[in-house]
């Protein structure tokens, strides 16, 4: 043990995440940088392990609309029976060093962005946002679906692979430290980085030797999908978070997900295990005609960005977004913001919030402060409606179950010689 | 049947128009309505919410669209104009009240963002209440601990420690104080001034506080003890020190201390302490009926006395001995079966006194009563209904009137109950209009007694000032308009009383001895004590409200939402307490 104390241990996670600094390097197709994928039918799912049973039914129809997009199906009752047969292996994004958002349905033929973080040399890798509407990740898996992930296989990806080999790979941080000063929360909210990110990206683009339709469609999808930097920073926030959680102790959170039935967590002194409670459903806003009563229960890996310190953990960062959190407005955000520090352990500097008096967002999420003041992470998140396909019909905010948090610190008190 | 509104090149952000959807949707008459920019994507989102029309198809991503199902045509027109004038509100901002506050929910956030605070309050429940004391002493702060149900063995561990750190503890049980003018937890509001308070009863500092404030002249601090500063295993450590903070303090001319007597053990001690003083001390031992004041430490016998000397001595006037002003008797004819008097109270030491006055002056030889029934003695009866045995599953009669008439209703209809004695406490922490709650019932008792052809006189006191958040001209008013005798204090409703069933109180003046030599030194003041006596910010853990009149009465509170750790899990406290000594490299 190299830590005298959890406290120094906590510091030393914390330090590595401030000193994280992630490149996005790449958007090559998930097959080329996650073995798994070469071992049968292999489907990425977001959250910790679930079998395809227990899925909820939006995260069921991303699954069958994944084996149509792979050719293992051409309808979807065919890729149903498949999926229920089991001969598809079902594997946690988070294993293969990827996250993905919602139902974080990966196949090996989508592409992936590929992030690097720099300071600790290990990488990342998530799908790319398909705008939205009708999209995969709340389980629609109708043919424009399709159609659209193929194109993001045949056009877009390669094309901004091509355009990323021309030029350094982009310096994350920059764009984060840019966005966060314009607005951005990186989880409800990401225009100004995905403008930032277009800003960036599109000399190079333009400037491709290739079929002039292919650069328009690209631009033209970058300057539509609003939150396209969502998954680029969901990626950019796991390499970091586990180049941090290389140190196995402490009580640091080093990852939370959901995939739609249980709820899992990660802390630095219990290395892979996941400790989980029954998912909630999130509370907030609704598009007209919809309620509580049609959403989905919590789903996706993109709390990873507030396990990062942004997401609900920036709230404040984000005055645009948030009336999501009720009707309150700029000071409910500033009363939610100021919560998440009583249960973080240290500001990151890299990232001052305007907003917020210049001061670093809150990162280092303590396990045992969450249990010991009963104050949840909140984390800002998108609503599904239950029914595979319907797609988006809200958003708002969730709370993790304490139930993991408390068994985490347990699990690591035992493991450390307490006895009840 | 739906309709479609287009406002052209009217932006507004998807969030307020969700807001707005929620909104309308509530108004009566409309089934369904959907608020969106005119966006592609939204337009998906009209169709598959079952809004599709053909208008909607020629908005454009600068138009604002409204989709709106309704039955009744004209009703349009005003669900348009209704969202307009939503619109124009949001964008006025919201009128937080909180927007300033300062609210933590952690022992460590609590001592980062109040570090300047001399002083915590701490009203978390009692069994909680030792340790978050301790915590607080530990931080340096000066404590006002409200909370009750504390052993008196951590009473007495936390204030003899609280006295090594140079610390005060007030409480545990405190339930009122004054620090720099500032109200703590159950108090009234009063002017500032040179009078200086320490006392071991709640509603006695609040009466006393009140009469000076009533008088003209005023009280920077009062520094309350819990009643049992002055048992033998507590030594009276916090009378003590706050005694000698008091003495030291340039700004106070007098000193005013309230307790019942103290214990045999501690009684010569804390005598000789308050000779030992160098400014005039007025003291008063609720119970005794003193004999004889000493030059420099003067004795009172009542509430009223006690303020009275107090602002005498302030004037350059030793007692008199006419500081109870003679009771003016009203006119009232009993029946002669009405002899009896009842006090039906919600401050537990007005209650004390109204006993103390009753037994005496009645000759009653009644034994001091138990669980609220502080006198019980033929048909005389005083309650403090504010003891536990009476607000058990119900509020303090101070909130809650219930109690009180009912107890007023049976005893109107005793045909020997002769008067009825209340108290009407005002301040911070009570209801805003207790005279209001009690009117219809004083009016219906005392016209039932009527009807059977007695008159049966309801005399009350109000304790309060006219800076307290409540009206106090109002509650006179509603008394009056009930027919209650409103007294000026609590010991001239009880002598009207006396006076009303033949019995007036005899009012004999004391003798003024020469200064008694002390045996006792003034305990040393530290610098910690004396930033209490000017405090205007302060570390409120608990109950909110004691936060916001502080902060309402100009002071800064920052607000503690306390919880227990773990919410209460002792598993998972131990195991939180084991994980933040565990030395890593070694183990425990």
């Amino acid at each position: 043990m190299v830590y005298k104390s959890i406290d120094e241990a906590n510091q030393a996670v914390v330090s590595k995440i401030i000193a994280g600094s992630p490149f996005l390097l790449d958007v090559v197709p998930a097959i080329d940088v996650i073995d798994e994928f070469k071992h049968g039918k292999v489907l990425l799912h977001a959250g910790p392990p679930i079998t395809y049973d227990k899925m909820i039914d939006p995260v069921q129809g991303a699954c069958m609309g994944a084996a149509m997009f792979e050719g293992w199906a051409d309808n979807e009752d065919d890729a149903r029976k498949l999926m229920e047969s089991g001969e598809v292996t079902l594997i946690p994004c988070h294993h293969v060093d990827a996250v993905g958002p919602m139902g974080g349905i990966t196949s090996a033929h989508m592409p992936v962005v590929v992030v690097e973080n720099r300071t600790d040399g290990n990488r990342a890798y998530c799908t790319m946002n398909e705008g939205i509407g009708a999209v995969l990740r709340f389980g629609a898996n109708g043919p424009e679906v399709i159609d659209r992930l193929r194109w993001m296989r045949d056009v877009l990806g390669p094309v901004l692979s091509k355009a990323l080999q021309t030029r350094e790979p982009l310096n994350v941080n920059v764009l984060i430290a840019k966005a966060i000063a314009m607005g951005d929360e990186f989880h409800q909210r990401n225009i100004a980085a995905s403008l930032a990110f277009l800003k960036e990206m599109s000399p190079s683009i333009v400037a491709l030797d290739i079929d002039q339709k292919d650069k328009e469609d690209v631009i033209q999808f970058l300057a539509d999908t609003d939150q396209f930097f969502l998954n680029i920073m969901m990626a950019s926030a796991k390499s970091v978070m586990d180049g941090a959680r290389q140190i196995q102790e402490g009580t640091i959170v080093t990852a939370m997900c959901r995939n739609g039935y249980e709820f899992g967590i990660r802390i630095a002194g219990m290395g892979d295990e996941w400790f989980t409670g029954p998912v909630n459903t999130p509370h907030g806003l609704y598009f007209s005609g919809f309620s509580e009563d049609d959403a989905s229960p919590d789903m996706g890996d993109s709390a990873i960005t507030e396990t990062f310190g942004v997401g609900g953990f920036a709230m404040i960062a984000a005055p645009a977004v948030t009336r999501f959190i009720g009707t309150g407005g700029f000071f409910d955000a500033l009363h939610i913001s100021e919560d998440m520090t009583e249960i973080t352990t240290a500001s990151n500097p890299n990232f001052p919030i305007p907003t917020w008096d210049f001061r670093g967002i809150s990162i280092g999420i303590d396990a045992r402060k969450v249990v010991e003041t009963g104050i949840l992470p909140v984390i800002n998140t998108g609503i599904a409606n239950k029914k595979a396909g319907l797609g988006q019909i809200g958003a708002g905010t969730v709370n993790p179950p304490m139930e993991a948090f408390e068994k985490a610190v347990l699990a690591y008190a035992k493991k450390l010689g307490f006895e009840e | 049947m739906l309709h479609t509104v287009i406002e052209k090149n009217s932006y507004q952000d998807s969030i307020v128009l969700m807001l707005l959807t929620n909104y309308l949707e509530t108004l009566d008459g409309v089934n369904n309505v959907q608020v969106m920019m005119g966006t592609p994507a939204n337009k998906d989102i009209f169709k598959t919410g079952g809004l599709a029309t053909d208008e909607l198809e020629a908005a454009t991503p600068n138009d604002m669209v409204v989709v709106l199902d309704v039955d009744n045509e004209d009703l349009i027109d005003d669900v348009v104009k209704k969202a307009k004038v939503y619109l124009d509100e949001q964008s006025n901002g919201s009128d937080d009240e909180n927007s300033g506050e300062e609210r933590v929910k952690t022992w460590d956030k609590a001592l980062e963002v109040a570090k300047d605070a001399p002083v915590a309050l701490i009203s978390v429940p009692g069994v909680y209440a030792a340790s978050e004391v301790e915590k607080a002493l530990d931080a340096g702060k000066n404590v006002f601990c409200f909370s009750d149900n504390v052993t008196i063995e951590d009473e007495a561990r936390l204030k003899q420690m609280a006295h090594e750190k140079g610390l005060l503890l007030m409480g545990p049980d405190c339930g009122t104080g004054i620090a720099n003018g500032l109200p703590l937890a159950f108090a009234n509001r009063v002017r500032k001034g040179s009078i200086g308070i320490v006392g071991a009863s709640g509603t006695g500092i609040q009466e006393v506080t009140a009469i000076i404030h009533k008088m003209g002249e005023g009280v920077t601090n009062a520094i309350g003890t819990g009643g049992r500063d002055l048992k033998a295993q507590v030594q009276g450590i916090t009378f003590k020190d706050s005694i000698a903070l008091l003495d030291q303090d340039p700004d106070v001319k007098v000193i005013v201390a309230i307790s019942k007597p103290p214990a045999k053990e501690v009684r010569d001690d804390a005598v000789d302490l308050l000779r030992a003083a160098k400014k005039p001390v007025v003291a008063i031992f609720l119970g005794e009926k003193p004999e004889a004041h000493e030059k420099g430490l003067y004795r009172a016998y009542t509430l009223e006395e006690t303020a009275k000397i107090a602002v005498g001595l302030l004037h350059g006037q030793e007692p008199t001995g006419n500081e109870d002003v003679a009771v003016k008797v009203p006119d009232v004819k009993l029946q002669p079966q009405q002899k009896y008097i009842k006090g039906y109270y919600s401050g537990g030491t007005l209650a004390y006194e109204a006993a103390t006055l009753m037994n005496n002056t009645l000759g009653l030889h009644a034994k001091n009563g138990v669980d609220g029934s502080i006198l019980k003695k033929d048909g005389y009866e005083v309650l403090d209904l504010g003891d536990d045995v009476f607000t058990q599953g119900r509020p303090h009669p101070m909130i809650d009137a219930t109690k009180r008439k009912e107890m007023m209703v049976s005893a109107g209809q005793d045909p020997e109950t002769a008067a009825i004695l209340l108290d009407i406490v005002l301040g911070y922490g009570t209801t805003d209009d207790m005279a209001g709650d009690l009117k219809d019932t004083i009016i219906k008792v005392k016209a039932d007694a009527k009807a059977e052809g007695r008159e049966l006189p309801v005399i009350a006191t109000i304790v309060g000032t006219d800076m307290d958040p409540q009206d106090y001209s109002q509650q006179q008013r509603t008394l009056a308009e009930a027919g209650v005798i409103i007294c000026e204090n609590n010991a001239q409703a009880v002598k009207t009383a006396l006076a009303i069933v033949g019995h007036p109180v005899e009012e004999t003046p004391l003798p003024i001895l020469p200064e008694k030599p002390s045996n006792v030194k003034m305990p040393a003041v530290s610098d910690k004590l004396k930033e209490m006596l000017t405090a205007t910010r302060f570390l409120n853990i608990g109950l909110e409200s004691f936060a916001e009149a502080i902060n309402e009465s100009g002071g800064s509170a920052v607000q503690f939402d306390w919880k227990p750790i773990a919410g209460g899990n002792v598993e998972l406290q131990k195991a939180l307490l084991f994980l933040n000594k565990v030395d890593l490299k070694v183990g425990v």
